[in-house]
């Protein structure tokens, strides 16, 4: 019997690592997230961001963690205990969960599912189950507003999301992540260039699944005071946090799984382009060799230390990058280049995230509503039917490839132009009718 | 202002210029027809202010103050009209809207009292507040001492 | 809505009957973007306002009766804790309505000094405005931007008396202090560069697609709307009604320069947005006009030092950054102000509040707060 389960256990053995290091590290990774994201927000707003805690506040993310954990915990007191403190602990864990099936490289994968985007997406979309009870069990109406907005968003934005997705599927053919990836190796191309507007309707979409500006109605702290966490506070306050962080990885980690050719390299299928396997190691050696610069300049031996440790940290990273040269294909050398250009590019997608955040002003309700339901679901719709329609044209009737595209999307951008006409004609007559 | 002394005869008492501020004095009892006059046919359609002074020696304390600008002939006038403690004095929200609040704060400093004003209650201070600070009687130190010890759980703050 | 809401006899907001479809939410005193301690009240159907009531006073720490305590004098630094962002108008309403009353005139150097911060303070007043409304639609961004800005001007000031935020710039007959060295100087090099800053503000915001949308169409105040419920200031421009005290009534040295007065045709927060971002326009142009001629001579008037007005009484009302403030002053021949009533903007155009926000939905509240542009230190006083 015991040896039976030991059995068992052993053939999981590595899924189980795997899953306590996610487990372990992304809060961490998450915090610092929010450092960048601090650091982007400084830098657009003409500041400096946080500098106080380490140098160039590089251990922001732990004096935060230590403060949310140890700050007073409080439960108002007609809240319903058991669901305030369920919800947060729900959030997490769908963020968390859906780790599981996302492809950081090749073999870094916990769970090879046939349908993991599915699972992701199934799964991702109940952390709104934590949003919606932690709102209504603190029983406040700021809150109680803010989860039925998070749902009324989620609803809305999922069907255009799907369709989104769907669009790419079609041209894979595949469920599984490992080999949306493996079709885009194969063909030569990412799919975001086959099909661009569904991604851009992912991209609209997700930015609205994770309740970030513009669309964040849910916390939008202006109006709600802080929407559904308005009443939570210290550690609770920051597991919500850290679901909407692990969510904006996720779902840059689907759009790049989906849309960005995965884990592999720029051209990865071109000989000419190999020179830029020797990208990562040398922007990971730049960085040390700028943060072994930076050390003198810090002030006190303490602040040098700390510096001195980030160097590390960066050259430790630089080494197998390095000795994966010159042309990494298989086994782990292929690993650590593959994560090197997945979490390059989900970064590049959260700083979109970030970026819209910073420049755009809040949408209303009723326009976020009209967004979803008015522009992107139609568009995602006719953007379905036209990547269907190319495939039909190419696959059946022998259309040249780039040919059958490139008619359907012509029709697609028509639409949605036509979309975008219509609705301007319907603001115009609002806004009549309002003066 | 000889139009308005033709008009409404013996009802404006006084009229003159004070550093070339024209100023009315009118009957309480003709305010809102006198108002209605100013608006309607004199073109003062901004009531920009509405206040009132306490002159506790007179025979009718309070002095309400009304000024008016009129934007067609960009002129102001002054409107003044008394009352005694406890006496009501027509409102003239239905003249300028804008009087809403201007007459609840008068009536929250000095306790007057405005006939037609359907919504007269404590504006800056708590509604159950005592006293009209205003008033030259309140002195500067005084509270609602009562008020205070119940609502804040403090002695008097001063 | 032809008739604006009375604001006396409009719907009291209760708690509803439990169970049925409206909810009362409570917004401040404590609130994020109710600018100070405002609290509203709002009977809502879903997120849309059926009522409202503003409830005020949480600032309120008894200015008028202060004044009836003090000399004149002593009353000038109060005026400057009642609109605390734009405490320079606020002093120049109150030295020049005290002038007044005493028959003296401020000499030419001084109103034109006068007219130079005061126009500098209405940059700044509408910079923090621009920022905070900004911030409450969503844009995190131009805040950051504004304050940067409106530190400029605050360092001027600070150079000139000592003070950023409450600074008595002024005194009854003129000024105290003369301009500091370079003083033209760092007006002119601050003019300079606010130009290419509001080409920057309005790239953030004039085109964007979603701020027009937040902002067109709501809050409307149509002109009679406005005057009716004495709503002066930018809202009243915004609103069709082209009315400036600088112009119908001109006070310290505005009759010598030119600018115009911005207006807009809708009265909606997008209105009102555009004509606070030419007015920031034209008080750089007046500042250039000002600086390129300051008289010289005394800055002070002869009024003695113990100020005791003949009796009478006086209402000056001056163009500050939030509109009208007027003071009316009593006078009964001693050295203490018989009676100070001060017209405060903000409470005045607060009352237009409930017009404006019925029929929207509760993120248009904090739209609606925004764009008029009140300060809670004015309107509770």
């Amino acid at each position: 019997m015991l040896q039976e389960a030991y059995f068992i256990l052993s053939n999981y053995i590595w899924q189980i690592v795997d899953g306590l290091v996610i487990v372990a590290i992304f809060p961490l990774l998450a915090g610092y997230v929010v450092l960048l994201e601090r650091k982007v927000m400084a830098d657009m707003q003409a500041r400096l961001g946080p500098m106080r805690v380490g140098p160039h506040g590089l251990l922001q993310p732990l004096a935060d963690a230590v403060k949310l954990m140890i700050k007073e915990d409080i439960i108002p007191e007609s809240a319903d205990r058991a669901i305030f403190w369920l919800a947060p602990v729900l959030s997490v864990f769908a963020g968390m969960l859906s780790f599981a099936a996302i492809p950081v490289g090749p073999g870094f994968l916990i769970a090879d599912m046939n349908i993991g985007l599915l699972f992701i997406f199934a799964v991702s979309s109940m952390g709104i189950f934590g949003i919606v009870l932690g709102g209504w069990a603190s029983n406040s109406h700021y809150s109680l507003m803010g989860a039925l907005r998070s749902s009324a968003q989620l609803v809305s934005y999922e069907v255009a999301v799907g369709m989104a997705m769907v669009s790419g599927l079609l041209l894979a053919g595949t469920l599984s992540m490992k080999d949306i990836v493996g079709y885009q190796a194969h063909s030569g191309f990412w799919l975001v260039f086959v099909a661009p507007v569904g991604f851009v309707i992912y991209l609209v979409g997700s930015v609205a699944e994770t309740n970030r500006a513009p669309f964040d109605l849910p916390e939008a702290e202006s109006e709600l005071v802080a929407g559904y966490m308005t009443e939570y506070s210290g550690f609770r306050w920051a597991l919500y946090f850290l679901a909407e962080y692990s969510n904006m990885v996720v779902v840059g980690s689907v759009a790049t799984t989906l849309f960005l050719g995965g884990w592999l390299r720029p051209f990865a299928g071109t000989p000419a382009f190999h020179f830029l396997d020797y990208a990562p190691p040398l922007v990971m050696l730049g960085v040390t060799g700028y943060c072994v610069y930076r050390i003198p300049k810090q002030t006190g031996w303490d602040q040098k230390f700390i510096m001195a440790i980030f160097t590390g940290i960066c050259f430790v990273i630089t080494v197998p990058l390095a000795a994966a040269l010159p042309h990494p294909v298989a086994g782990w050398q292929a690993g650590v280049h593959g994560a090197f250009w997945f979490i390059a590019k989900v970064m590049a997608y959260v700083y979109v995230f970030l970026w819209a955040r910073f420049t755009f002003p809040r949408y209303r309700f009723d326009q976020l509503m009209q967004l979803g339901w008015h522009y992107l679901i139609p568009l995602s719709i006719v953007n379905v039917m036209g990547v269907a329609t190319a495939i039909v044209l190419h696959r059946e009737a022998g259309w040249n490839p780039v040919v059958s595209i490139g008619v359907t999307l012509v029709v697609t951008v028509l639409a949605a132009l036509w979309l975008v006409r219509a609705g301007e004609r319907r603001e115009q007559a609002t806004l009549k009718s309002a003066a | 202002m000889k139009r308005f002394k033709a008009k409404f005869g013996e009802a404006v008492r006084e009229a003159w210029l004070d550093r070339k501020q024209a100023i009315l004095v009118v009957d309480a009892a003709k305010l809102r027809s006198i108002c209605q006059f100013a608006r309607e046919q004199e073109k003062f359609d901004m009531l920009t202010d509405l206040t009132a002074v306490d002159w506790p020696k007179r025979e009718k304390r309070f002095e309400i103050v009304l000024n008016l600008y009129s934007f067609p002939k960009n002129e102001r006038l002054r409107i003044k009209t008394h009352a005694a403690d406890g006496e009501m004095v027509p409102s003239v929200i239905t003249v300028w809207p804008a009087a809403g609040w201007l007459e609840r704060e008068c009536f929250d400093m000095f306790g007057i009292r405005f006939e037609g004003h359907a919504g007269l209650k404590r504006i800056l201070l708590p509604d159950e507040w005592q006293g009209h600070p205003l008033r030259k009687d309140h002195d500067i130190l005084q509270q609602d001492e009562a008020w205070v010890h119940e609502n804040l759980g403090i002695e008097s703050g001063q | 809505m032809d008739e604006p809401q009375n604001p006396a006899t409009a719907l009291p907001v209760e708690m509803p009957i439990p169970g049925a479809d409206e909810i009362v939410l409570n917004m401040g005193p404590q609130h994020p973007s109710t600018h100070g301690v405002l609290r509203v009240k709002l009977k809502l159907d879903g997120e849309r306002i059926e009522a409202s009531e503003c409830i005020i006073g949480y600032l309120h720490r008894g200015v008028e009766k202060i004044a009836e305590h003090r000399s004149y004098q002593q009353f000038a630094p109060y005026v400057d804790r009642m609109d605390y962002v734009a405490a320079v108008s606020n002093g120049l309403g109150y030295c020049e309505a005290v002038e007044k009353l005493l028959g003296a005139e401020a000499p030419p150097r001084a109103k034109v000094v006068r007219t130079i911060l005061t126009e500098l303070q209405r940059i700044a007043s509408h910079l923090l405005w621009l920022g905070t409304h900004a911030l409450d639609i969503g844009a995190l961004t131009p805040v950051f931007y504004c304050l940067r800005e409106r530190e400029e001007v605050l360092k001027i000031f600070e150079k000139y008396c000592g003070a950023r935020l409450t600074t008595h710039a002024f005194r009854i007959g003129g000024l105290q202090y003369e301009t500091y060295d370079g003083f033209e100087h760092d007006v002119k090099r601050f003019c300079d560069d606010f130009e290419k800053k509001v080409e920057e503000y309005e790239q953030l915001l004039t085109g964007n697609r979603i701020w027009v949308g937040r902002t067109k169409g709501i809050g409307i105040l149509t002109g009679e709307q406005a005057i009716a419920l004495g709503v002066t200031g930018p809202p009243l421009r915004a609103s069709g009604v082209k009315w400036d005290i600088r112009k119908a009534m001109p006070y310290a040295a505005y009759d010598q320069y030119q600018f115009d007065i911005p207006s807009g045709q809708n009265g909606d927060t997008y209105d009102r947005y555009l004509v606070r971002m030419e007015e920031m326009r034209q008080s750089r142009r007046i500042c250039l006009q000002a600086i390129e001629n300051i008289p010289t001579g005394p800055i002070m008037a002869k009024v003695g030092k113990v100020l005791k007005p003949p009796p009478g009484e006086v209402y000056h009302a001056i163009e500050a950054p939030k509109g009208e403030i007027g003071y009316y002053v009593v006078s009964d021949g001693t050295v203490q102000p018989y009676r100070v009533r001060v017209r405060p903007p903000s409470f005045i155009n607060l009352q237009a509040f409930d017009t404006m926000a019925r029929g929207h939905l509760v993120a248009d509240v904090v739209a609606i707060i925004g764009t008029l542009d009140i300060v809670l230190g004015e309107v509770d006083r």
